[in-house]
């Protein structure tokens, strides 16, 4: 076991590194929108989302390829947008399916979960479909939605520098949240506690309901590529209900959830260097299990 | 309808027998004429097999997703089919351990995917037991952790030297085309033991859904019925693994029970409903399948559902979308036709007094300008109307262009008449109105007025008059002379 | 009430001895004596918050208690439970479930029926029957959200009285009806007693309490005093158990269920 640890800490490079820090930054960023699902009794969400997400994603790189093939474009900008296309497709789908789900439960007046359940397996399914189609045309691999694809991302960088692209990606997200949080933690607050009150003063829950499934989609999809939809899934809860056996208080628990989400991407990074070309990835989530035990 | 419920096995019955009994000599000798190779493609004996196993797995879901569905918990299908995936693998690491090339064996890995789901639901009970954490989240706990550990196993299996373990990611998306008879077998035996227990316990299944509190005092053990529940609803993920694939099984669990809703109001037709568009779901899906290439079926079937999802949203017959809005038109023609045949009551009343005629059909006829000015009516409204009521017989046109009630249309105007002027009087009687303002509220009011209400204020008022008498109009009573008694205001 | 008895009066339907509730560890009902007479109207009255509700269920075992026994008939309750009928808050249920008011009647024979056995034609009918009674046997067919406040709670009585008890238990059976349901609802409860059922009643109007019930029995966290309405709804009996919560075993109440949980 030692041997095996000083072996890694003499061998640890920057490429290691850059994969610890995209995937700490992966999951803090998981964590954060979290800490607003898990008050919301919305917890489900985030496995809906990453379901839901994946339409967008095949039909975003199905349009991205034809646009590359077709020659519209000059290949080193199509390669610059793909990025972009592909997040928009997932940010879309993502957003779909919870308008989808809540118009079918306003209108077609059902319960909320049956309605969330209609339409993101719906849409996973489409998805799967859409998969299956391109299959010839493009080279996605059903495998690459669920783990992810952390190991070459993370030698995709940006050019000039050696930061990669996901890090840059995930940092955005972290920062983006994080701000939200910041601005608005108040209103978050009281909307996720009493939503009728909130609108009696003039806090408007809906919106602010929209603005964090957003925010979350947004985050899934950034996180989706880098660490796979298992991992993203784990890290919208593991972090915040341990954060949540741990303390009472709202700020504690957001602390405490991003400080676990990191500790967990950390240490299953290492675990997973330890061992490397033996393990995948997922190790992360049972790393993180540990400290979910508590209480 | 309940010897159905009550005796699902001999639905289970008749289509395993069809399996069994049909075989290959028997379709080559039916297909003579047939043109096309997909048509034959659709009768062979594998395709049949695979479409029974299927079609029966539709309907346990069905059956089994509608007492989810009554209970609001949904998303407890996904939560159980996501954590059978560590047993699933566990149990292929075991059996390829055991007897190496049998890992696969449908029977070992259902036994593991059941018990890694179980464990799932006990972790959850045990989670919800600490009543730290809301419900949902101890859901999506359960359901990240496990389904993350079981792929972590998948990918151990994956790596391994032994070429057997390819296919094993079947299991999550499905391949129905693998099925083999024996499996159909495995499969259809299972489901009719689910069928018929959903069928036996159907109404203590009921009472636990509806009236837990009261459930509990009359003696039922809904402890031990809802657990019933998630055995069944694990039995079904295990059955569905090999057909739809573990990540769409939640998909039939949850889908044909929530269209099964728009078609009835009675729980015991919605769950034969839910069943029939579970098993539709799934035949069509795995034929549409076999037709077209490239279509995976578990994805194919659930996309089916979801047709047959929105077809329910917009054209069911108790809450689809195009049924209320036939009612609301239904609703509206009657009420334009009440306003109608008042307004012609109120101008029959007003020419009785001015002229010498003794009932309603003989009075002097009335232009449409006249009963224009009886009420407001929507611009281009009363023409429509009008048309409609000479077409149903209550109003005729005489030699000189003017109209009349028929004989009918009397009986009818004053029903209309009354009905309104008793609700006038229930107002000012007993709720305090003054006279001038009730009648637009009674405008309102006596459309909703179902005959029980209409025989209640009867009762109510009936001293003071006679049944069948139009009362008088309290709001103009001052300003005509009337043979009728003034009301009291 | 007679010197301090443990033992459960056999005669009386409900027989309640040293009876102390918990909810969430904070003691909300403590030591509670009572007996209730045979063949009476016997109305729970109470200020908000006194556990009126929180005896009816932890006596018909809904709610766990901390100590006490009860007797139903002189037997527990497992033993008499086809005798013992519940009312409860109309509030409990999903009014959008897919079931009309002839099914929800028909469950309060469910016991009688048995394990996996058919509901039969015989049952509809004793159902139909029980729906005469609360005067809704028109309403048999109609799909439960459909229903107005009075009407949802004839039908619950409908589903007690289907059952055929001996002891009536029912949870604010008033609470929002109308003047007509709840004259209706009396009526039926006085026909109860003529014969000889007893009926216990939560109830939250004090002054018609007095005209519709024979006993009272004034809760405020523990039994103030029990017995006929007319001796025991004195002025000094309602101050004691209108005059505010004992402040201090509110306290000391909250006091435990906090140690509990640290």
């Amino acid at each position: 076991m030692m041997s095996s640890v000083i072996q890694l800490v003499s061998e640890w490079g920057s490429y290691d590194t850059w994969i610890v820090i995209t995937a700490a930054l992966a999951a803090i960023a998981c964590a954060l929108p979290g800490n607003y699902l898990l008050l919301r009794r919305q917890s489900l969400l985030g496995d809906a989302l990453s379901h839901a997400v994946l339409p967008g994603i095949v039909a975003g790189y199905l349009t991205w390829n034809a646009v590359e093939h077709s020659g519209w474009l000059p290949v080193s900008q199509a390669a610059g947008i793909r990025h972009l296309v592909l997040f928009g497709g997932a940010a879309l789908s993502g957003l779909l399916c919870v308008l989808l789900a809540e118009w079918t439960q306003r209108w077609g007046r059902i319960d909320a979960g049956s309605a969330l359940g209609v339409v993101f397996t719906t849409f996973f399914a489409v998805g799967l479909l859409l998969i299956r189609q391109a299959a010839d045309q493009a080279h996605i691999d059903p495998s690459c939605v669920l783990y992810g694809n952390l190991e070459l991302i993370v030698l995709d960088r940006i050019p000039g520098t050696p930061i990669p692209r996901a890090a840059l990606i995930n940092g955005l997200a972290v920062l983006i949240n994080l701000s939200l949080w910041i601005v608005f933690y108040k209103e978050l607050q009281l909307a996720a506690f009493d939503p009728g009150y909130a609108e009696t003063i003039g806090i408007r829950a809906s919106r602010l309901n929209y603005g964090s499934t957003m925010a979350t989609a947004m985050t899934v999809v950034a996180a989706f590529e880098t660490v796979g939809s298992i991992l993203v899934i784990a890290m919208l809860i593991v972090p915040v209900a341990t954060a949540r056996l741990l303390t009472d208080r709202l700020p504690t628990m957001i602390t405490v959830s991003v400080i676990v989400a990191a500790a967990s991407a950390v240490l299953g990074m290492a675990a997973l260097c330890c061992y490397r070309g033996r393990c995948s990835r997922p190790s992360v989530i049972p790393v993180s299990k540990m400290p979910g035990w508590r209480g | 309808m309940k010897t159905v419920c009550h005796h699902p096995g001999w639905l289970v019955s008749v289509v395993l027998i069809w399996i069994v009994w049909g075989t290959p000599s028997q379709a080559s000798a039916n297909d003579g004429p047939v043109a096309t190779s997909q048509a034959m493609a659709i009768l062979s004996y594998n395709t049949r097999i695979v479409l029974a196993g299927t079609a029966l797995l539709g309907a346990c879901c069905g059956a089994v997703g509608t007492h989810l569905f009554l209970r609001r918990r949904a998303l407890l299908g996904d939560v159980v089919s996501h954590a059978a995936l560590p047993g699933v693998c566990l149990a292929f690491l075991v059996q390829e351990s055991l007897q190496p090339g049998s890992g696969k064996s449908l029977g070992g890995l259902m036994l593991g995917a059941g018990a890694s789901a179980l464990a799932g639901v006990a972790c959850l009970e045990g989670i919800r037991r600490t009543r730290r954490l809301p419900d949902d989240a101890a859901l999506a706990i359960v359901l990240s952790l496990f389904f993350g550990l079981g792929v972590v196993l998948l990918s151990i299996i994956q790596r391994l030297p032994t070429g057997s373990a390819a296919g094993l990611a079947d299991f999550l998306f499905g391949k129905p085309a693998g099925l083999l008879l024996g499996d159909v077998l495995l499969i259809g035996g299972l489901s009719a033991i689910v069928l018929i227990v959903c069928g036996l316990l159907w109404k203590e299944l009921l009472v636990v859904s509806f009236d837990a509190a009261f459930a509990v005092t009359q003696g039922w053990p809904v402890r031990a019925l809802d657990l019933l529940v998630v055995l069944l609803v694990t039995a079904v993920t295990v059955i569905g693994m090999q057909c739809v694939g573990l990540l769409l099984v939640v998909a039939l669990l949850i889908i044909p029970p929530a269209a099964a809703r728009y078609w009835t109001d009675r729980v015991g037709t919605l769950i034969l409903v839910s069943s029939g568009i579970g098993a539709l779901s799934a035949a069509s899906g795995v034929l549409l399948s076999a037709i077209t290439p490239k279509l995976a079926a578990g994805a194919v079937i659930v996309v089916c559902a979801a047709a047959a999802f929105v077809l329910s949203l917009l054209f069911g017959f108790q809450r689809g979308a195009y049924h209320r809005w036939r009612q609301q038109r239904r609703a509206q023609r009657h009420a334009g036709r009440h306003d109608l045949l008042r307004a012609s009551f109120e101008l029959v009343e007003r020419k009785l007094a001015e002229s010498n005629a003794t009932d309603d059909v003989t009075v002097p006829g009335w232009s449409l300008a006249q009963l224009e000015t009886m009420r407001s009516w929507t611009p281009g409204r009363l023409p429509g109307l009008w048309r409609a009521a000479i077409r149903d017989g209550f109003v005729r046109a005489d030699a000189a262009g003017l109209y009349h009630l028929t004989a009918e249309g009397a009986r009818q105007a004053r029903a209309a008449a009354r009905q309104h002027r008793l609700w006038e009087l229930y107002l000012i009687q007993y709720a305090g109105r003054h006279p001038v303002d009730v009648d637009p509220d009674a405008d309102v009011a006596e459309h909703m007025l179902d005959p029980l209400i209409v025989r209640e204020l009867e009762s109510l008022l009936q001293p003071d008059h006679a049944a069948n008498r139009v009362p008088a109009s309290p709001h103009d009573a001052p300003a005509r002379a009337t043979p009728q008694a003034e009301a009291t205001p | 009430m007679p010197l301090h008895d443990h033992t459960p009066n056999s005669d009386a339907p409900l027989s309640i001895r040293d009876l102390t509730v918990a909810y969430h560890r904070q003691p909300v009902l403590w030591d509670i004596d009572f007996d209730a007479p045979p063949g009476r109207l016997i109305a729970i009255v109470g200020p908000n918050g006194a556990g009126k509700s929180t005896l009816i269920k932890s006596v018909l075992e809904l709610l766990p208690r901390l100590s006490g026994e009860v007797s139903f008939f002189g037997r527990p309750f497992a033993e008499v439970r086809q005798r013992v009928a519940y009312v409860p808050q109309r509030t409990s249920v999903d009014w959008d479930f897919p079931v009309n008011v002839l099914d929800v009647v028909t469950m309060g024979l469910y016991g009688r029926i048995g394990w996996c056995r058919p509901v039969r034609a015989t049952h509809r009918r004793e159902a139909l029957a029980a729906l005469e009674k609360v005067e809704l046997a028109e309403f048999a067919q109609r799909q439960i959200s459909q229903l107005s406040g009075g009407q949802q709670q004839r039908v619950f009585l409908a589903r007690a009285l289907a059952q055929q008890a001996d002891l009536y238990l029912l949870d604010e059976p008033f609470a929002g009806v109308d003047a007509a349901t709840e004259r209706a609802l009396i009526e039926l409860l006085r026909q109860l007693r003529s014969a000889g059922k007893t009926a216990v009643v939560v109830h939250h109007d004090l002054q018609t309490a007095a005209e519709y019930f024979d006993d009272v029995l004034l809760l405020n966290l523990r039994v103030v005093a029990a017995g006929p309405m007319a001796e025991v709804l004195t002025s000094e009996n309602l101050r004691r158990t209108y005059g505010g919560k004992l402040a201090l075993l509110d306290q000391v109440g909250h006091e435990m269920s906090l140690r509990g949980r640290r």
